[in-house]
């Protein structure tokens, strides 16, 4: 199998779906000839043709309304949004139609769209390029958010992604876009989604995480075990909606969770983890929660943003504080 | 050369039609479908069930039995002048006033007033399945329209969008970021823009600097018309003209329909505040409906005793409807989670079950 980046699955997937699927539709600023400001498009038009990979005007609302009005005729766009900071405008079509089209009309419309756009920070890009405000989406009922954290999963939940009858939003770990590298077979499979991956096997904590911050997850299991902690390493992979199964299943194992995100911590995705660990996992707990999150700051421009995100070292002092709690 | 020597580079014009005067007389050649007494009383008839239905909707709100409804009083020749321009195959984009355009295309009315009684079920109306719901957010389902007709034009689809919305709307970039849109490619989409002169209490003039609402076509780069919105002769000879040229793929069309809000905004506005009761009075004089039954009566296309039986026929239809519309079981609270998704995530079924009362959540 061929080993390729995170930026290269997400362009195989694309052009997998296209392939596969004459409904797929590509649209976006500079998806076409320029393949997309981080390449994630590239040769799409050459292959397929402007009028499935389409670039659109300067207009965030329009790409995600059009996606709706497209995706209502049974076509299966996948929109893409530059960068998550430019996402805001999309927001209405995404809680006011995209999410709630199939509800409102009692299944007769449908919305098999997708939204694609970078995710988060930690890539020295100018202001308002580095958000991570995932809760939001995941907030939104009728709404499906992923994020790979793999060029194998990207590839996988991408194509589940595209395939699936409802709107997702996905969420791309602009950090590891091109860090993450990994074999990745061209076999039209997709991975499913709703489903979280447990990426390490551990009996003594339980990490979760998701996106490009499983990178420094990971590297904190590996620290913790060298001390001797075992530490079981979830990636949730799909925020909405989640699978708590799993997420009680490890930590009624474990007894003990750190959850681990870069975005800012009130009413982060990680509150909703501890609050469902409080109420249905309370009684394996052996030590409170523990978050690791950016903090309650707007996300800090290059020179300050590596202290926003969390680090290894914060992930593994929290991991040995819940340990140790008694 | 201009002022300064400097060359005009573009000139731009906008025209204004209209057939039937106020008092019914005729301003001008009628359009060849107007000689088919047939069509033209469908016409009448569309706008006076519209209109007897409204007058029970809001009897129904004051009672009780209906939310908040928006009433179409003073403007029916809108939304039946275009719809009635419209084939089946065609997909109706409406806002939350345009009952009228609904009801032409086989809405039942049972089913608008499901909707406005807080009852998902009215959107899943009888009428073309592809047509989208009311569009309460205002002017956010243009750029649906456009991503519509891109489908059309993708599949190579003789059919056309047709997007309505008031005047409000064209304020609000979505509006602008979708003609645009459909500008730059040539789709086959109708936007028509109900000026009726009021968004809830802010006038056109605080609405817009400009003339007219047509002219924000010519930014779009395409023809925007100014329509007599009380004369729907106008309404759908301008909606034929503009269908038949996106249909035949010369691009959008924007239709700007001068008209009235003769009522309030909705059951929960009282337009008294911010208008005077001269000026509404002054407006009856224009309205749509006497319009066209005087020109009807003139041509002895219409009879009093045909009014009198139109009459009977609107107050049964609406009666029968409402009785539908009263008698529907109510759904069960755990219906909320139906569409929700496709299929509904394992993780969510325990707050159905738990609100079905089968167990905890």
């Amino acid at each position: 199998m061929p080993e390729m980046t995170l930026v290269e699955a997400v362009n195989l997937a694309l052009a997998r779906a296209m392939e596969d699927d004459p409904d797929v539709v590509v649209l976006g600023e500079d998806v076409g000839i320029n393949g997309g400001v981080f390449r994630a498009t590239v040769g799409l038009q050459t292959r397929f043709g402007p009028e499935r990979v389409l670039d659109t005007p300067l207009a965030e609302l329009l790409i995600s309304g059009l996606c709706v009005g497209m995706a209502a005729q049974g076509l299966k766009p996948v929109g893409e949004i530059q960068f998550m900071g430019f996402l805001y405008p999309c927001i209405d079509q995404l809680v006011n139609h995209a999410s709630r089209i199939r509800n409102r009309t009692q299944g007769r419309l449908t919305c098999p769209m997708v939204l694609r756009t970078p995710h988060g920070a930690g890539i020295r890009a100018p202001e308002h390029h580095s958000e991570s405000t995932e809760a939001m989406l995941a907030h939104i009922p009728g709404l499906r958010v992923v994020i790979p954290s793999s060029p194998e999963r990207a590839y996988g939940l991408l194509l589940a992604a595209i395939r699936d009858p409802d709107p997702v939003v996905f969420l791309e770990p602009t950090r590891i876009y091109r860090a993450a590298k990994g074999e990745v077979e061209d076999n039209g499979e997709a991975l499913p989604l709703d489903v979280a991956f447990v990426l390490r096997q551990g009996r003594d904590v339980t990490l979760i995480s998701w996106g490009a911050m499983l990178k420094e997850t990971m590297a904190a299991a590996d620290a913790l075990a060298a001390e001797g902690v075992a530490a079981e390493v979830i990636d949730l992979a799909t925020l909405k909606p989640y699978d708590e199964a799993t997420v009680l299943g490890s930590v009624a194992k474990t007894g003990r969770c750190v959850i681990v995100h870069e975005a800012t911590r009130t009413g982060g995705f990680g509150a909703e983890i501890a609050a469902l660990i409080a109420e249905r996992g309370l009684t394996s707990l052996l030590a409170p929660v523990a978050r690791v999150t950016g903090y309650d700051a707007i996300i800090p421009m290059a020179r300050l943003e590596q202290h926003m995100m969390p680090s290894v070292d914060r992930i593994v002092t929290a991991a040995r504080q819940v340990c140790q709690f008694s | 050369m201009a002022d300064g020597g400097l060359p005009v580079v573009a000139r731009f014009e906008v025209r204004h039609r209209n057939y039937l005067a106020p008092d019914g007389s005729i301003n001008r050649p009628l359009p060849a479908f107007a000689s088919d007494a047939d069509l033209l009383t469908a016409l009448y008839r569309a706008m006076m069930l519209l209109r007897n239905f409204d007058r029970k909707a809001v009897a129904l709100q004051r009672t009780g039995r209906l939310g908040t409804y928006a009433v179409s009083l003073g403007q029916e020749a809108v939304s039946v002048g275009i719809a009635s321009a419209m084939r089946a195959e065609d997909v109706l984009l409406p806002s939350y006033r345009d009952n009228g355009a609904l009801i032409w295309r086989g809405v039942k009315l049972e089913e608008i007033l499901l909707f406005w009684g807080g009852d998902e079920r009215g959107n899943h109306f009888s009428g073309p399945v592809e047509d989208f719901p009311f569009c309460v957010p205002v002017g956010s389902q243009a750029p649906h329209a456009a991503g519509v007709a891109y489908a059309f034009k993708l599949r190579k689809q003789p059919r056309v969008a047709v997007c309505m919305f008031g005047d409000g709307a064209t304020s609000k970039g979505d509006v602008y970021e979708a003609m645009n849109f459909a500008g730059v490619h040539k789709l086959p989409v109708v936007f028509v823009a109900t000026n009726n002169q009021w968004a809830i209490s802010v006038p056109l003039r605080l609405q817009t600097g400009c003339e007219t609402l047509a002219q924000k076509a010519i930014a779009a780069g395409f023809i925007g018309e100014q329509v007599d919105g009380s004369d729907v002769v106008a309404m759908r000879a301008a909606a034929e003209d503009a269908i038949a040229a996106a249909r035949d793929g010369q691009g959008p069309r924007f239709i700007e329909a001068v008209t009235y809000r003769l009522g309030d905004h909705t059951t929960s506005d009282d337009a008294l505040r911010y208008r005077s009761a001269e000026e509404v009075q002054a407006r009856w004089k224009e309205e749509p409906i006497a319009r066209l039954r005087s020109y009807l009566v003139g041509q002895k296309m219409w009879s009093k005793a045909q009014e009198e039986r139109l009459a009977a026929e609107c107050h049964d239809h609406v009666e029968a409807a409402v009785e539908r519309y009263l008698a529907t079981e109510p759904r069960r609270p755990e219906s909320m989670f139906e569409h929700l998704y496709a299929d509904l995530p394992r993780v969510y079924a325990a707050q159905r079950r738990k609100l079905a009362g089968e167990g905890d959540a």
